[in-house]
């Protein structure tokens, strides 16, 4: 989805201002909304595709007046009143108004530790052998997908060059719509700065991607 | 959402923040969790376990020791870049957001500087959760396309023939830049060394600190 998020290359933004020791959180909201919404993964059941594309999916005036929790909180929603955890009704009221959802898993204290330690590989068995291989010059496909894809649109029908391949890993484009992993063998390609932004960009730039195999095709 | 305050590179404290506007997000955030406790989804103590868990253990002196290390261990050195995920495990480091760490070495002739321009990615067992600028607009549009204005705003300059390499997490795999030893640190131990490292030195948007630097 060609969305506000995805802003590499985007005007106008101003300059980066680093805040001098800047505390993990900034207030106890923002503290709870991240906590509830690493917790509910689990009664939730959805993946971080899922979850990414809930916080992105929303009109460009929309995604940039929020701060990055309230995007958080606000994809947290979505999620739970899409799978009928909550209803939009009793979010506005702040109460509960309908029984829970029957049978859901929650992460109990004692799972917490060992589920941020274990974490989640998205690397999976390879089915088929590598299209591409290390050194060779790839052309990124020219699409513009409508749902949750990782292909930024800067990087889009440009020139680069293999650097690594990583395996094959869960397909974040199909695995956010709940239709499977579907892994791909995924790649790091290089682009060279002018390819991106013009012959007058500084030459010594060389920016890269990560990039599954589906994104790509030959030169 | 009159939204003036809501730039990404602003934050809360400003003075022309919107009071009303914040305690309906935080009236809204306090509703929910306890609509979702009150419904059996959450556990409040799992909440409190996750706050303590990212506020005081999971954070940038992680990847210090990993810098640090590298720096004084020529063999862990050789280990890190080439399988930076186990490396890092070694030093008991691992899980979520970091499941595929690559390491990446500034030389004297490349600099590496690590961004997410579609959200947030970062390694998160090495660095923690990363901080406001690192998911604002200005950083996450122009590491991309003017990195050496980027690094400005940092107040770092690089020599213009250094070769400026920009990675963009745009999947599951994590960076984390592996700073220049500094001079002048010969014979130092890792304890020594680990006072030099800043998080922004592992990002790529700073420098290590030089010997006499740390006060």
């Amino acid at each position: 989805m060609d969305g506000a998020h995805d802003m590499g290359g985007a005007k106008g933004f101003g300059p980066v201002v680093p805040e001098p020791n800047e505390p993990v959180f900034h207030g106890e909201w923002e503290r709870r909304a991240f906590a509830l919404t690493v917790a509910m993964s689990r009664p939730g059941g959805w993946n971080i595709d899922m979850s990414r594309f809930a916080r992105e999916n929303r009109p460009p005036e929309d995604y940039l007046s929020k701060s990055y929790f309230q995007i958080w909180l606000a994809g947290l929603e979505t999620l739970m009143i899409e799978r009928g955890l909550v209803t939009s009704e009793e979010i506005e009221a702040g109460k509960v108004l309908s029984p829970p959802k029957p049978d859901v898993k929650t992460l109990p204290p004692q799972d917490v530790v060992p589920t941020i330690r274990r974490g989640a590989s998205t690397e999976r068995p390879a089915t088929s052998p590598a299209l591409f291989a290390v050194g060779e010059t790839v052309r990124m496909k020219e699409i513009h997908p409508q749902t949750h894809t990782r292909l930024p649109q800067y990087v889009r029908g440009h020139l680069g060059t293999i650097e690594l391949n990583h395996g094959c890993h869960v397909f974040a484009d199909l695995n956010s719509l709940g239709v499977g992993e579907n892994p791909q063998w995924l790649y790091t390609v290089r682009f060279d700065g002018p390819e991106l932004w013009g012959k007058d960009t500084d030459p010594t730039l060389s920016i890269s991607v990560d990039a599954w195999e589906s994104y790509l095709e030959r030169a | 959402m009159t939204g003036h305050d809501h730039d990404h590179h602003d934050h809360h404290h400003h003075h022309d923040h919107d009071h009303s506007e914040l305690s309906e997000t935080e009236l809204r955030v306090r509703a929910l969790e306890s609509i979702l406790t009150e419904k059996g989804y959450v556990d409040p103590a799992s909440l409190d376990l996750l706050i303590d868990l990212y506020e005081k253990k999971i954070g940038p002196r992680n990847g210090i020791r990993v810098v640090a290390k590298a720096w004084s261990d020529p063999a862990y050195h050789a280990r890190l870049m080439k399988d930076a995920t186990a490396a890092i495990a070694e030093l008991d480091y691992s899980g979520r957001q970091g499941e595929h760490m690559v390491v990446v070495e500034n030389t004297p002739e490349q600099h590496n500087m690590v961004v997410c321009t579609l959200c947030s990615c970062y390694p998160h067992p090495v660095l923690g959760l990363p901080p406001v600028w690192y998911k604002s607009a200005p950083y996450r549009s122009r590491a991309v396309s003017d990195p050496r204005g980027v690094l400005q705003d940092f107040g770092v300059a690089l020599p213009e023939t250094t070769k400026i390499r920009v990675w963009d997490s745009t999947a599951e795999i994590r960076y984390l830049v592996l700073p220049m030893r500094p001079k002048g640190t010969e014979g130092w131990s890792a304890e020594q060394l680990a006072e030099l490292v800043t998080r922004d030195s592992m990002i790529g948007t700073g420098l290590p600190k030089q010997p006499g630097e740390t006060a």
